[in-house]
């Protein structure tokens, strides 16, 4: 599954994009500028990126609280995100959902969840559309290792097995749920051996190699849209933020963080595989990477300039019709 | 044609009517087909009082059996209606809410609001409420109002089986989440029932019977109840007019507010427990928009605030009926104010 320079162009621009967007963030959120609850994907990148380069408009996921980088990986606007981090009206949720809520149905991103575990059953339900469509698409939940110990995903593990459909868990285990690592919370020795236990195949997948996720993922992708039914990944990666921000991660080891960006930069390592096989050239991706920073500098600048939204907004979109 | 059919055959009839229309609508329940994996039938249940029975036979995997994991695929029914699908989801007993709760409040009800309206979320869950079963104090219980509370869901409460066909109809056709409650002590109830297909809009309630003197506001089970006790009282002089709410949400302010306003003397009845109830949202509801028109304060007529006993003699305790409700109209209709017994001594 060897990808063409212009996909492996596109995958980088995607990581960057991530890690860009979250490092600003990250930045504006410190000095007051966004309001409410953030949680940041950086470090996690390889795994949306790796899962997502697999996927169409029609192929749904489902998120977490840490739903950026699924967001960008699929497709979504990054104007649209940032503006909608900020509460502005011109936001790809009008200002109305914000960072845990960030979502673009006409991308089959079905949301990211200020719910642990509540994704798993929404993509079964699409996968089921899928599946009755017999079009060959496919729905997606990313689960956190917090996520992968509620019943929701245990219940939706079970149910995509009898209804053999075209779903896949990926569980991005970046090692604490909160403040509480997964070594301690979760009981089996993976996830991937719990899923064994429900009848699904199973990998357990380095999320910091871009190639080793986007492999598996390929093979339960295509295994699933061929009417072969659901896998769960386990990518096990790390984030370099806490939990949301603003927490001071004093559960973390020391220079845990610092040590993680020098060893376990996603970003890195694949950049350092696509030049070692001359697949790509640094100029190429530092050009990229010089049109990435450009390009979230600007959301950042048209965010800020965007009106919030109009007080009629506070009772629209409550219902269809009422 | 009218025909008579069992409240519980107008459901059926609703289901099968909109599956042979509509091939995105699809059954998703425990047991709702019934004998998914056995050595026997397929079709064997149709659900756990047989309200899908045959469906199976028609429909083919369209009727959709499931484990017993409630959030699982309650999520999955609302995940395929922003997918594109139109599912009705079973969910056996509303007492049930508790292990999906999540899915129906957090997830469908808030979809298109949180995504800035993107999402659109056609789903109908399917759930009976009700005592005086014996079913006790899990299988009992009436939640309409846990519902109603949540912006984004619809909830409807049909009290017969013209209704019952209408309102499912118009719940499968609605592009909203609804919640639908089947009392399950009406299911035997026979009523005309329209064979054409029929919808009957949200939001309006209807007045079952008209009077002068006393009126009461009650919805499901209640509504034959209130109409048993007003024709007690018509014997008593005492002329009481009857509003169905058929939905709590939307709730048919405009109805309640036109009919107290009018008699200016009211019992809201609700099989339901009394606090932060439809009881008491009614009961505010007039109090802020027709106080001036009341000649007597508010009487509810509700259960006690415990669970649903089990033992008969409790249960029929807990459970209002037409003389609990008799009792409150002779109240609220012998009421006299200051000034209107003052005006009577002069």
């Amino acid at each position: 599954m060897s990808l063409s320079k212009a996909e492996l162009l596109d995958v980088y621009r995607v990581m960057k994009t991530i890690r860009e967007f979250e490092e600003r963030v990250h930045d504006e959120f410190a000095a007051g500028e966004i309001p409410g609850f953030v949680h940041l994907y950086a470090g996690e990148e390889a795994s949306a990126a790796g899962i997502c380069q697999h996927l169409t408009r029609d192929d749904f996921i489902a998120s977490t609280h840490r739903g950026h980088g699924h967001c960008i990986a699929k497709g979504v606007d990054v104007f649209g995100m940032m503006a909608e981090l900020f509460g502005r009206s011109s936001g790809v949720c009008r200002g109305k959902g914000g960072s845990m809520h960030i979502a673009d149905l006409d991308l089959g991103m079905m949301g990211a969840n200020g719910i642990v575990g509540g994704g798993p059953p929404l993509i079964c339900g699409a996968a089921l559309a899928c599946k009755r469509a017999g079009k060959g698409n496919v729905a997606i939940a990313f689960v956190g290792d917090g996520g992968s110990n509620q019943g929701t995903t245990f219940e939706s593990m079970n149910l995509a097995k009898i209804w053999n459909l075209p779903a896949i868990f990926v569980i991005e285990d970046n090692g604490y749920a909160e403040a509480t690592s997964s070594k301690w919370s979760i009981g089996a020795s993976s996830n991937a051996e719990r899923a064994r236990g429900f009848g699904l195949p199973a990998a357990r997948v380095d999320g910091h190699d871009f190639f080793a996720v986007h492999k598996a993922a390929g093979e339960a992708i295509s295994r699933a849209r061929s009417g072969g039914g659901p896998t769960l990944l386990d990518c096990k990666l790390d984030r370099y933020y806490g939990h949301f921000e603003g927490d001071a991660q004093t559960y973390r080891g020391t220079d845990e963080t610092k040590k993680l960006r020098i060893d376990k930069d996603c970003l890195k390592i694949f950049a350092e595989r696509a030049t070692a096989s001359e697949e790509l050239q640094q100029d190429e991706l530092d050009a990229i990477d010089a049109e990435v920073v450009a390009l979230i500098a600007e959301a950042i600048v048209q965010a800020k300039a965007a009106p919030k939204p109009m007080e009629d907004e506070l009772l629209s979109d409550v219902y269809v019709s009422y | 044609m009218a025909r008579i059919l069992t409240f519980q055959q107008a459901i059926n009839e609703a289901l099968d009517q909109e599956m042979g229309r509509d091939p995105s609508v699809i059954l998703i329940g425990e047991d709702v087909a019934g004998g998914q994996g056995g050595d026997g039938e397929m079709d064997a249940w149709g659900g756990v009082l047989g309200v899908t029975k045959g469906l199976y036979g028609k429909y083919g995997d369209r009727v959709m059996d499931t484990p017993i994991s409630e959030s699982a695929f309650v999520g999955a029914a609302i995940g395929a209606a922003t997918a594109g699908l139109r599912p009705v989801v079973e969910l056996m007993f509303n007492d049930f809410l508790g292990v999906c709760f999540d899915q129906i409040f957090n997830q469908g009800a808030k979809f298109r609001y949180m995504f800035g309206g993107k999402a659109t979320t056609p789903v109908v869950i399917r759930t009976m409420i009700g005592s005086g079963f014996r079913a006790a104090a899990q299988h009992s219980q009436s939640l309409y109002s846990i519902f109603t509370h949540i912006p984004g869901l619809k909830c409807v409460v049909p009290s017969n089986p013209y209704d019952a066909k209408g309102l499912l109809i118009e719940a499968i056709r609605d592009d909203d989440p609804v919640i639908f409650f089947e009392h399950k002590k009406l299911y035997a109830m026979e009523g005309d029932v329209p064979e054409e297909s029929y919808t009957i809009p949200f939001g309006e309630a209807e007045i079952v019977r008209e009077g002068d003197d006393v009126t009461i506001v009650t919805l499901a089970e209640m509504v034959h109840e209130a109409v048993k006790a007003a024709d007690q009282l018509s014997a008593e002089g005492i002329e009481c007019e009857v509003v169905d709410l058929r939905t709590t949400s939307p709730l048919d302010e405009e109805t309640i507010l036109e009919c107290v306003t009018a008699t200016g003397r009211v019992v809201v009845v609700d099989e339901a427990n009394p606090r932060c109830s439809m009881a008491t949202d009614i009961a505010a509801l007039i109090a802020q928009h027709a106080f001036g028109a009341l000649k007597a304060p508010i009487r509810m007529v509700t259960a006690p605030h415990t669970p649903v006993p089990f033992s008969d003699i409790l249960e029929d305790l807990y459970k209002p009926n037409a003389e609990k409700i008799a009792a409150a109209v002779r109240e609220v209709s012998e009421y006299q104010t200051w000034t209107q017994t003052t005006a009577s001594r002069s």
